[in-house]
């Protein structure tokens, strides 16, 4: 399944003990990957069957209300759908009816199920079956879950995807499939790198519409760009695709070993490499220069968020010399971020999971020079002295690649220099 | 099951919340799974909160369904107890957990816990935000509130400011001064700044200022009934409702002609001055919550002389209100909660000018029509650092300088009128002051022809000469006219005919 695992020897944190911990988290559910996804599939549309509760979170945590009309929307449950389930598939396909007559332009529909359409059990796998047999060619509609009793932030994404893979078209041609979504730009230049190496058939889970999504084959390989994608790699697997496991393409040697990892998988020569990759390389190398002064020797402290952690933790203790403290997560697939692990030097405390009040209890004490953490907690901690550095701007800024590696440093800068230069 | 895009209101719990975080020494455990924190971030983003709001969410996840997640719950209610020493807990439900019904407040007694423990009950499925806090700050007072002797003097206390309300932190200073003024002195403030040994105190006033109805008319009533307290239903919001406000506290407190110095007021003289003329009989559309759309809308009438061409209100509990205020101003009223629906009903009115809330600044955006806002649910940029309340004379004056910042001022309006068509200043341009903020009129769109009736070009031409806030609605009459009587092409001589026909 995995070609590299029995090569290299483990090495790093691979096998450092996690800390697991079970009480209060701060971290978003699963919907709130819909706020990337609906702008990322341009014709595709998430109905979260969910409660008022699942409505304002969307509407919160995207911050602006900035589409006049989003691609997203949510079917709120009443007292009446509570009192009769059958009466609930009635309302879904009024609902559902209504909104593809006013937007004819969607392709793909996502029944998203939230977490009281999980505990009153509404099968919104039945109902998408159902509502396929009636729009289908025209419409696709799937379903995931984006509960918060079952999935964290970003794992929202995992389950839109791993939704997706069962409808991937069969082929036998062989491709290579980057799979997360990225910023239009970054995707364009990984494709563009991984074309260079020699690579022709490149394709991207998630395709941006209906029409470029990939079509997969038992010689079909893939590659993560996103951490936190466990079902998707598991759906993927079970259509028979290869994993190249790799670390994160996150700085310059982030990005190299993951373009590395397809190189030894494709047996791609080194010279051919060396012309792809040693310029933008070097430049990755000169941005992360002017950024790594800032950074050396810092101490930072992870609070739980995308599952980005672990490999964000190893670019910038390596690529920017920070010193970690703790690195949580909300959940960690070892067989996933392994090669990143690998790569950790320093033995920081990593968590899965979270107490809340016990990790501000830890933060507080190591009293670190960067904390990353949600809106909920960065603005308390600020006035607490700590310098905080929101997790979600993670999510929502390129970072990704060589070109970004700069930019990513300078995310984990901008706060530092915003504290030296205020005299207030 | 109704589909929601954006909404004006939260849960009932994020009601519950604004009334916890507003407070202090209390501590609120909700029953919720783990994506529900995504409500702290509202008040330490949206209103830049310094600390966590004192909130502990017990984090229920699907392996705990029908075990043990009322265990989760005692626990969680322990450990809160514990680390925060409270001097009172809340307890209650979030949208999931009322569907396991695993009764919190139940739960909580059965832990013999040292402090009071009150438990809400928020229908999630029937109510939504502005019950939540109403209710909350009901139930908290009717359980701490206990008979006290009167304080000599009279004295009052002013109720209904949570967190995230608009400008209730900044109303609370202002009408401190004007308390002040009155030789009146002031009990408790609450819930905002109150603790739970404070909330036992309120009945030590003589009366209450009902500030919000939305968030305090429970707890006024309820007040009344068992403690005798009067409280004033004024909202002294604008000069007139002001007055209004300052003589019923001066009846029920049994004086006469106690007044509040009005040297600080500005409005009055700054609508008389004669650059105000402009105002007069400008079309605003009014929308918001009931209590802000009310006093906004005795404001545009009385005190600015404008023309109100439809008001509502997003929260039902107060429709009736809206509907007879509606009825005075011989407009309708939209009771809605729909966004799409106030879009349409805006874009169907083309007002001059809206006087909303976030979301209606939103569409004006989008339909090209200034807008200032009045209302929760309000933006970052609507919390300001500056003093800057709804309440009082301070509160109308600031209403003035944000109601008047959108338009464009009176000469300026003119010239733009006069040179329509000169290339850089023109009705896209937008106010001179607003250096970004080019209003972008729909324009486009809406000069399209129909397919049924065909404009010539010269009446496009002249059609885009109408100033841009007009233009929509002027489009639409002479369509209409042209279709009533029988043209299927509109000409220049058509527009003119159809203005005089609809003039006003």
């Amino acid at each position: 399944m995995n070609e590299h695992s029995n090569i290299e020897k483990l090495g790093g944190c691979s096998e450092i003990p996690i800390l697991k911990e079970r009480g209060q988290r701060e971290v978003f559910c699963g919907l709130t990957g819909i706020i990337w996804l609906h702008r990322k599939i341009q014709d595709a549309f998430f109905l979260v069957v969910g409660s008022r509760t699942c409505a304002h979170l969307l509407q919160s945590a995207a911050g602006v209300m900035i589409f006049a009309e989003p691609r997203f929307g949510t079917a709120i449950l009443e007292e009446k759908d509570l009192a009769g389930m059958a009466d609930a598939h009635e309302e879904l396909d009024r609902e559902v009816a209504n909104l593809l007559e006013r937007r004819p332009d969607i392709k793909q529909l996502f029944l998203v199920g939230s977490c009281p359409s999980e505990v009153i059990k509404l099968d919104l796998s039945n109902a998408a079956e159902r509502l396929s047999k009636i729009y289908f060619p025209k419409v696709k509609v799937l379903n995931f879950s984006g509960s918060g009793i079952e999935t964290t932030f970003t794992q929202g994404e995992d389950a839109c995807l791993a939704s997706l893979v069962p409808t991937l078209k069969e082929t036998d041609e062989e491709n290579l499939i980057l799979v997360g979504s990225l910023p239009d730009i970054v995707e364009d230049q990984l494709v563009e790198l991984v074309k260079e190496l020699g690579i022709k058939e490149i394709a991207v889970l998630p395709g941006r519409d209906r029409e470029t999504m990939p079509s997969i084959s038992k010689k079909s390989k893939f590659i993560l760009v996103q951490p936190f994608l466990t079902d998707t790699t598991e759906a993927l697997e079970k259509r028979g695709a290869l994993r190249i496991n790799a670390p994160f393409p996150f700085g310059e040697e982030g990005t190299t070993l993951w373009l590395r990892s397809i190189k030894e998988s494709y047996g791609i020569s080194d010279d051919k490499f060396e012309i792809v990759t040693s310029a933008p390389r070097k430049r990755a190398k000169l941005g992360l220069e002017k950024h790594r002064k800032n950074l050396l020797g810092k101490t930072i402290f992870f609070f739980p968020d995308s599952q980005l952690e672990i490999p964000l933790a190893r670019f910038l203790s390596r690529e920017c010399g920070m010193k970690l403290i703790e690195v949580g997560s909300p959940y960690i697939n070892r067989s996933i971020v392994d090669k990143d692990l690998e790569l950790i030097e320093d033995m920081p405390v990593i968590s899965e999971g979270q107490d809340v009040d016990l990790q501000l209890d830890r933060c507080r004490e190591s009293n670190p020079d960067i904390t990353v953490c949600g809106l909920g907690l960065a603005n308390p901690l600020e006035a607490e002295g700590l310098t905080t550095k929101w997790a979600i701007e993670l999510v929502f800024t390129p970072i990704h690649g060589y070109e970004q590696a700069q930019d990513l440093a300078e995310l984990f800068v901008r706060p530092l220099k915003r504290k030296e230069a205020l005299f207030i | 099951m109704k589909l929601s895009i954006w909404t004006y209101e939260g849960p009932p719990h994020v009601g519950a919340m604004r009334v916890a975080t507003a407070m202090e020494k209390l501590h609120f455990v909700l029953h919720a799974p783990q994506g529900d924190t995504y409500a702290d971030l509202l008040f330490t983003m949206i209103e830049r909160g310094n600390k966590r709001p004192p909130v502990t969410y017990t984090t229920f996840q699907a392996r705990d369904l029908g075990a043990d997640t009322a265990d989760l719950f005692k626990k969680a209610c322990k450990e809160a107890v514990e680390r925060f020493k409270p001097e009172a807990l809340l307890v209650g439900a979030s949208c999931t957990a009322e569907l396991i019904q695993d009764d919190p407040g139940g739960l909580a007694d059965a832990l013999d816990l040292e402090i009071p423990v009150i438990p809400l009950e928020l229908p999630s499925y029937q109510r939504k935000e502005n019950f939540g806090t109403d209710e909350t700050f009901y139930q908290i007072v009717k359980a701490l509130a206990c008979p006290q002797e009167k304080t000599e003097k009279f004295s009052v206390n002013i109720l209904g400011p949570t967190a995230l309300g608009f400008r209730h932190r900044d109303d609370v200073r202002e009408l401190k001064t004007i308390l002040y003024d009155l030789n009146i002195d002031l009990n408790i403030v609450a819930p905002l700044g109150a603790a739970p040994s404070g909330i036992k105190s309120l009945t030590k006033a003589h009366a209450n200022i009902m500030l919000y109805p939305e968030s305090s008319e429970l707890a006024c009533r309820w007040l009344k009934e068992n403690f005798g307290m009067s409280y004033t239903e004024h909202t002294p919001i604008g000069i007139n409702s002001t007055k209004d406000f300052i003589e019923e506290l001066n009846q029920i407190r049994g004086v006469k002609d106690s007044l509040s110095d009005t040297s600080r007021l500005n409005f009055d003289w700054w609508s008389k001055s004669v650059d105000s003329n402009y105002f007069t009989g400008k079309r605003v559309f009014i929308f918001g919550d009931a209590t802000h759309v009310a006093t906004a809308s005795r404001i545009a009438k009385e005190e600015m002389a404008f023309s109100i061409v439809g008001i509502g209100c997003y929260n039902r509990e107060y429709a009736r209100k809206i509907r007879s205020l509606a009825k005075d101003l011989s407009v309708d009223a939209l009771i809605s909660d729909d966004y799409l629906e106030v879009e349409k009903r805006i874009a169907d009115l083309q007002p001059e000018l809206i006087l909303g809330s976030q979301m209606e600044r939103h569409i004006g955006k989008r339909l090209g029509i200034p807008c200032a806002v009045i209302s929760a649910p309000f933006h970052v940029q609507d919390h300001p650092a500056r003093f800057s309340p709804q309440v009082g004379w301070e509160g109308a004056n600031v209403i003035f300088d944000t109601w008047v910042h959108p338009l464009v001022m009176g000469l300026e309006e003119h010239l733009l009128g006069m040179f329509r068509e000169d290339f850089e200043f023109n009705d896209t341009a937008g106010p001179s002051h607003l250096s970004n903020s080019k209003s972008k009129s729909n324009q486009e769109k809406d000069i399209k022809a129909d397919d049924e009736i065909i404009w010539a070009p010269e009446a496009t031409k002249e059609l885009k000469k109408i100033p841009f806030f007009v233009r929509g609605k002027a489009k639409r009459n002479t369509e209409k006219f042209a279709f009533e009587n029988g043209h299927s092409s509109i000409t220049k001589d058509l527009l003119y005919e159809a203005k005089a026909h609809y003039a006003r």
